[in-house]
C-alpha cells in the first residue's frame, strides 16, 4: 500500500478565550481557577427573564485578532442563537455568530525558508463560552464560572496539508493573538482550543474528501498525533476499499487513537437564527482605525526585519519571534550596540536559559534589558571579556543591580594598558625558554600557550587584543 | 367621596391626591385592595400569589415617605404584577408547573423602578402559561373568571391583571403583550391596556416568550392612569440592549383632552365578516364620536394584514422554542427523577410544561430545523416587513388608526379550547401591531346586549404613545361611554 500516493486536506476550528476582565454578556469576572460557581449572576446562570449585554472591549479584541489575520472587519455583523441541549449550556442555547460573522477571509503566514506559506481563513466569529461539566461515581455537577467567558472561533480553509504544518499553524496563531493581547494561548487552562477537520485524496486532485471532525485535542502534541492517526486510517480505510464516515471523533490521547462519538452525543440540527435580544453588532470605522494604529510588530514582520535589518538566519529569528516577551527584550537590548548578532546570541542564551532554568519569565528571570545593553556595550568596547560578562550577568539576574555597578563591584574590568600587559608578556617569555624556542622554530600552535600564562598572570582581565598584539611584536622577537 | 372600604375602587390619580394630603393612608388603601381580593378572588383566581404581608410592609414604607413629602407619583399606590415579572424573593412562575417553586434571586427592571417609586405589590396575577394563549386558560393554577360574567375567560394572556382591575382588587396592573396578551384581556374586561412601542419599556427579568415581540404595559382604571404608570417603568435600561434610549415624555401632560387636529384612519381590513356586529357597531359609534368631537376619519388599507397571523405564529413560536429551552430541570425550576440529562430534559418538559406550551415549542423548532428555515422562518421576516410597511404608508395619511380591539366580546370558558386555530383568531387585529413594533391601547367603547364590554384598539407610529394617549383619554374623558363596574 502506498500512502504517499495520497495527500492529507486539513482545517482547523480554533476556539480562544479573549483577555476580558469581565464574561460577554454580563459583568462577571472571567477570572480562571476559582471556585466552583462563584463567577455567575442570573445572566451567565440562564435564569428567566435575563438579557445580553454585549462587552465592548470582547468585540475589540475580536477586531484586533481579525486585523492581525489579516481579515475584513464587517461593518455590521449579527449574532446568533445556536440551539442545543447540553447541561453545562445555561440557556441550552449559545449565542454566536453564524451567517455573518465580525471578521471574514484573511491568512495566517506560517515561517518557511524565505518562502513563507498562508493559510487562509474562512472567518472569525464572536461567541460565548458554555459552563464545564464535572462527572462523579454517582452524580454530575456543573460549574458556570467558564459560562459566558468570550470567545472568537478562527477558522481555517482546508489549507493544511500535514500534521506538522497544522503544529506551526496553531503555534504562529498563537503567537499572533499573545503579541495582540488577545489571549493567553493556554490549552492546559482550555483557554485556547483546536477541532481539526481532516480528509484525504489522492495527490494531484482537486476534489475533497469527506472528512471526519476531531474533537477534545488540549494540547499541540496531541493535535499533531490525532492528525497523524487519522489520516493513516483514513488511507488505510480507503486502500482496503473502505469508505470514510462523516463522523464525530474523539481523540483519546491514552490509547492515542481517535474513536467515533455516538451519534446521539453530537447528531445536533443546531437551528440557528438571529439573536433578538441584541442589535446588529456594529464596528465604527473609528474602532477599526485605532484598532490599526495601536497594533504591535506582528511575528511576520518581525522575521522579514530581523533577517533584513539585522542579518539573523531562520533559526535565529525563529527563536526571537517566537514570543512578543523575547522579540521586545530582545529590542531594548540593541540600542547603542554596533553588532546586533551580540544582542541575538545573548538573548537567546544568557536570558532564555535563566528564564528557562528558573521557570519564570524574561521579566522576572533576567535583569532590565537595558542593562543588558550596557554590560554587552562594555564587552563590544573592550571593557571586559565575554566570560566576565556572564559572570556579571549571573550576579545581576541575582541582585538586579547596574551592569555598572556589577563590574565595579565584582573587579571585572579588563585591563588594556599596555605597559602592564607588556611587562607579564615579558616575565612569561623569560620564564619559558625552551617553550620560545620551539615556537620560534615553528610551532605555531605554542601561541595559545603564551596567551593563556599571560592571561592567567593577569587575573583573566587582560584585554586579549592587546595580549595578542603585544605577544606577537615579543615573541616574534 | 368614597368611603373608607371603598378606597380600592379610586383610581390612581384620586388616591395619589388623597395620599399626598394624608387624607388617606397607603396602609388603608393596601388594605381596602386586600379586603376586596379576599373577598372575590376565590371567584376569579385573578392572583396566582398574594403578598399580603409584603405589601403591608410596603405600604407602611410608603406612608413615612408620603409624610416626608415630595414622594413618586406611584408611592403607596397598589398594584398588581403579572407572574411573568421576575420578583426578588417572591416566587414567579409564570402559570407553569415547570417553574411552581421558583423564587427569583433578582428583580426585574420594572419592578425594580416602581419599588424605587415607593409602589406596593399586591401579589402576582394569573396567565395563560409562559403568556401563550388568549383566555387565561392555558394556566396550570386553573383560568380566570370575567368579572362581568364568571361563566366567561377575562382574556388573555394578562387576564389575571385584566381581571383584577375590573373588579378592583388593585388600582391598577403590569401586564405583557406579545400578541395582544394586554389589549384584548382589556377589552374583554372593560378596562384600559396599553402596549407601549416596541423598545419603550425594558424586557429585563421579564420571562421571555418572543424576544422581538414582548412588549410590557400597564392596566388602569383610566387612560390617565395607564399614563402614569407608563410614565413611572418607561425608559432605558443598560440590561436591556434593545430598550430605547429616547427620553421619556410626560404622557400625562400629553392629554389635552383636544382631538381637533386628529386625522384617524379606519383600515379596511378590521371590519370582516364574521366578527360580532355589536363590536362593529360599537367601533363605528366611537368613530362618530370622535368626527362630532372635531377629528377627521379616513378609510385607510393594511393590505398585508390576512397574513399576520401565520407570520406571528412562526416569529413567535420559533423565539420560543429557544427561549424555552433553559426550562431542562439543571439548574432550578421543576426537576424530574431520571437516570440520565437526556432523560431529565424530556422528562422534565414533559411534565412540566402545559399543551399549548408544548405545541408552540414544537411550532417553531419545526420552523427553525434544517431544511424549513427559507420556507417558514425566513419568508415570515420577509412578511413581518411587508407589514411593518404596511403601517408606515398609512402613517402618511393619518395620525392614529382606530380598530376594534377583538372580534368577539368575552368568550365561554371552554367554548375555544379544543380548537387552537378558532383561539388564535381572536389576536387577528391585535397581533400585527406587535410584528411592527407599534404602541397599540385598548379603551372601552361599549357593551354588548349581554353586558359585556367592547374594546377599542387605537394605534400609533412608533414612539407615538403621547398621541394615542391623548386620543384615548378625549374619548373616555367625552363620556361617551357610561363607565360600568361589574356586579360581583
Amino acid at each position: 500500500m502506498n500512502r504517499d500516493a495520497y495527500e492529507a486536506v486539513i482545517g482547523l476550528e480554533v476556539h480562544t478565550h479573549l483577555l476580558t476582565r469581565s464574561k460577554l454578556f454580563c459583568g462577571c469576572s472571567t477570572e480562571f481557577g476559582k471556585g466552583p460557581n462563584e463567577n455567575v449572576c442570573p445572566v451567565c446562570m440562564g435564569m428567566p427573564g435575563v438579557l445580553p449585554v454585549l462587552n465592548r472591549r470582547a468585540v475589540e479584541l475580536a477586531v484586533r485578532t481579525g486585523i492581525a489575520a489579516h481579515c475584513e472587519i464587517a461593518p455590521r455583523s449579527i449574532f446568533d442563537r445556536k440551539s442545543y441541549f447540553y447541561p453545562d449550556l445555561p440557556k441550552n442555547y449559545q449565542i454566536s455568530q453564524y451567517e455573518t460573522p465580525i471578521c471574514k477571509g484573511g491568512y495566517i503566514e506560517l515561517p518557511g525558508d524565505g518562502n513563507p506559506r498562508r493559510i487562509r481563513l474562512v472567518r472569525i466569529h464572536l461567541e460565548e463560552d458554555a459552563g464545564k461539566n464535572i462527572h462523579e461515581a454517582d452524580s454530575s455537577l456543573v460549574d458556570f464560572n467558564r459560562s459566558g467567558v468570550p470567545l472568537v472561533e478562527i477558522v481555517s480553509e482546508p489549507d493544511i496539508r500535514s500534521a506538522e504544518e497544522a503544529g506551526a499553524y496553531l503555534r504562529e496563531l498563537r503567537n499572533i493573538l499573545r503579541y495582540i493581547g488577545a489571549s493567553d494561548g493556554r490549552m492546559e487552562e482550555g483557554s485556547f482550543r483546536c477541532d481539526v477537520n481532516v480528509s484525504v485524496r489522492r495527490k494531484g486532485s482537486s476534489e475533497l474528501g469527506v472528512k471526519t471532525e476531531i474533537k477534545n485535542l488540549n494540547s499541540f502534541r496531541f493535535v499533531e498525533k490525532a492528525i497523524e492517526h487519522e489520516v493513516a486510517r483514513q488511507i488505510d480505510l480507503l486502500e482496503s476499499g473502505g469508505k470514510v464516515m462523516q463522523e464525530t471523533h474523539l481523540w483519546d490521547p491514552i490509547r492515542e487513537e481517535t474513536r467515533p462519538m455516538r451519534s446521539k452525543e453530537f447528531a445536533n440540527d443546531y437551528r440557528y437564527f438571529p439573536e433578538p435580544d441584541l442589535p446588529p453588532l456594529v464596528v465604527p470605522p473609528e474602532m477599526v482605525e485605532e484598532v490599526a494604529r495601536t497594533m504591535p510588530e506582528l511575528p511576520a514582520a518581525k522575521r522579514v526585519r530581523y533577517a533584513d535589518d539585522y542579518g539573523l538566519n531562520d533559526y535565529e529569528v525563529g527563536v526571537l519571534t517566537a514570543e512578543r516577551e523575547t522579540a521586545d527584550y530582545f529590542e531594548a537590548v540593541l540600542p547603542g550596540l554596533n553588532n546586533p548578532r551580540t544582542a541575538a546570541n545573548w538573548v537567546m542564551t544568557e536570558v532564555l536559559r535563566a528564564a528557562n532554568e528558573s521557570g519564570r519569565s524574561i521579566a522576572e528571570a533576567a535583569p532590565p534589558a537595558s542593562e543588558v545593553g550596557a554590560l554587552l556595550r562594555m564587552v563590544e568596547e573592550s571593557k571586559i571579556s565575554l566570560n566576565a560578562a556572564k559572570t556579571a550577568f549571573a550576579a545581576m539576574c541575582k541582585s538586579r543591580k547596574p551592569a555598572a555597578a556589577v563590574v565595579e563591584e565584582m573587579g571585572l574590568a579588563q585591563v588594556s594598558d599596555e605597559s602592564a600587559i607588556a611587562a607579564a608578556c615579558d616575565k612569561v617569555i623569560a620564564a619559558e625558554p625552551g617553550k620560545v624556542a620551539q615556537f620560534r622554530g615553528g610551532r605555531d600552535k605554542l601561541f595559545g600557550f603564551f596567551v593563556g600564562q599571560v592571561m592567567k598572570a593577569m587575573g583573566g582581565k587582560a584585554n586579549p587584543k592587546v595580549v595578542n598584539e603585544i605577544l606577537k611584536k615579543k615573541l616574534a622577537g | 367621596m368614597a368611603s373608607s372600604s371603598d378606597l380600592n375602587r379610586l383610581t390612581i390619580s384620586e388616591a395619589a391626591e388623597r395620599l399626598r394630603r394624608r387624607e388617606i393612608s397607603a396602609v388603608e388603601l393596601t388594605r381596602a385592595c386586600l379586603d376586596r381580593i379576599a373577598a372575590v378572588d376565590s371567584r376569579l383566581n385573578a392572583f396566582i400569589t398574594v403578598t399580603a404581608d409584603e405589601a403591608l410592609v410596603q405600604a407602611r414604607t410608603a406612608d413615612k415617605r408620603l409624610a416626608g413629602g415630595d414622594a413618586p407619583a406611584m408611592c403607596g399606590i397598589p398594584l398588581a404584577i403579572k407572574d411573568i415579572f421576575c420578583t426578588r424573593g417572591v416566587r414567579t412562575t409564570c402559570a407553569s408547573k415547570i417553574l411552581e417553586n421558583f423564587v427569583p434571586p433578582f428583580d426585574s427592571t420594572v419592578i425594580a423602578k416602581l419599588r424605587e417609586e415607593g409602589a406596593v405589590f399586591l401579589g402576582k396575577t394569573n396567565m395563560d402559561e409562559f403568556a401563550m394563549g388568549s383566555s387565561t386558560e392555558n394556566s396550570a393554577f386553573g383560568p380566570t373568571m370575567n368579572p362581568y360574567d364568571l361563566g366567561r375567560v377575562a382574556g388573555g394572556s394578562s387576564g389575571g391583571s385584566a381581571a383584577a382591575v375590573a373588579a378592583d382588587e388593585c388600582l391598577a396592573s403590569l401586564g405583557t403583550d406579545t400578541g395582544g396578551s394586554i389589549r384584548e384581556p382589556a377589552s374583554f374586561c372593560g378596562v384600559v391596556g396599553i402596549k407601549p412601542t416596541y423598545s419603550r419599556v425594558s424586557r429585563y427579568g421579564v420571562v421571555a416568550y418572543a424576544s422581538s415581540l414582548d412588549q410590557v404595559g400597564p392596566f388602569a382604571k383610566s387612560v390617565r392612569d395607564a399614563a402614569m404608570v407608563l410614565r413611572a417603568v418607561a425608559g432605558q435600561d443598560p440590561m436591556d440592549s434593545t430598550c430605547s434610549a429616547r427620553p421619556v415624555p410626560d404622557y400625562v401632560g400629553a392629554l389635552t383632552g383636544d382631538v381637533r387636529d386628529l386625522h384617524i384612519g379606519v383600515p379596511r381590513e378590521y371590519f370582516v365578516e364574521g366578527m360580532q356586529p355589536e363590536v362593529e357597531q360599537a367601533v363605528r359609534a366611537a368613530l362618530r364620536h370622535y368626527e362630532s368631537m372635531g377629528a377627521r376619519t379616513i378609510e385607510i388599507s393594511l393590505p398585508h394584514s390576512s397574513y399576520a397571523i401565520a407570520c406571528y405564529y412562526i416569529v413567535a413560536t420559533a423565539e420560543a422554542s429557544a427561549n424555552l429551552a433553559r426550562y431542562d430541570g439543571v439548574r432550578y425550576g421543576l426537576r424530574a427523577s431520571a437516570e440520565d440529562n437526556i432523560a431529565l430534559n424530556e422528562r422534565t418538559r414533559e411534565q412540566g410544561f402545559g399543551a399549548e406550551v408544548k405545541r408552540r415549542i414544537m411550532l417553531g423548532t419545526f420552523a427553525l430545523s434544517a431544511g424549513y428555515y427559507d420556507a417558514y422562518y425566513l419568508k415570515a421576516m420577509k412578511v413581518r416587513t411587508l407589514i411593518r410597511r404596511d403601517f408606515e404608508r398609512a402613517f402618511e395619511q393619518c395620525d392614529v388608526i382606530v380598530t376594534p380591539v377583538a372580534p368577539t366580546t368575552a368568550f365561554r370558558l371552554g367554548e375555544k379550547m379544543s380548537d387552537p386555530l378558532t383561539m388564535y383568531l381572536s389576536d387577528i387585529f391585535t397581533i400585527s401591531v406587535n410584528l411592527a413594533g407599534l404602541p397599540g391601547l385598548s379603551v372601552p367603547c361599549g357593551y354588548d346586549s349581554d353586558g359585556l364590554p367592547i374594546g377599542m384598539q387605537i394605534i400609533g407610529p412608533q414612539f407615538s404613545e403621547e398621541t394615542v394617549l391623548r386620543a384615548g383619554d378625549a374619548f373616555e374623558r367625552s363620556g361617551a361611554v357610561a363607565s360600568r363596574r361589574p356586579a360581583l
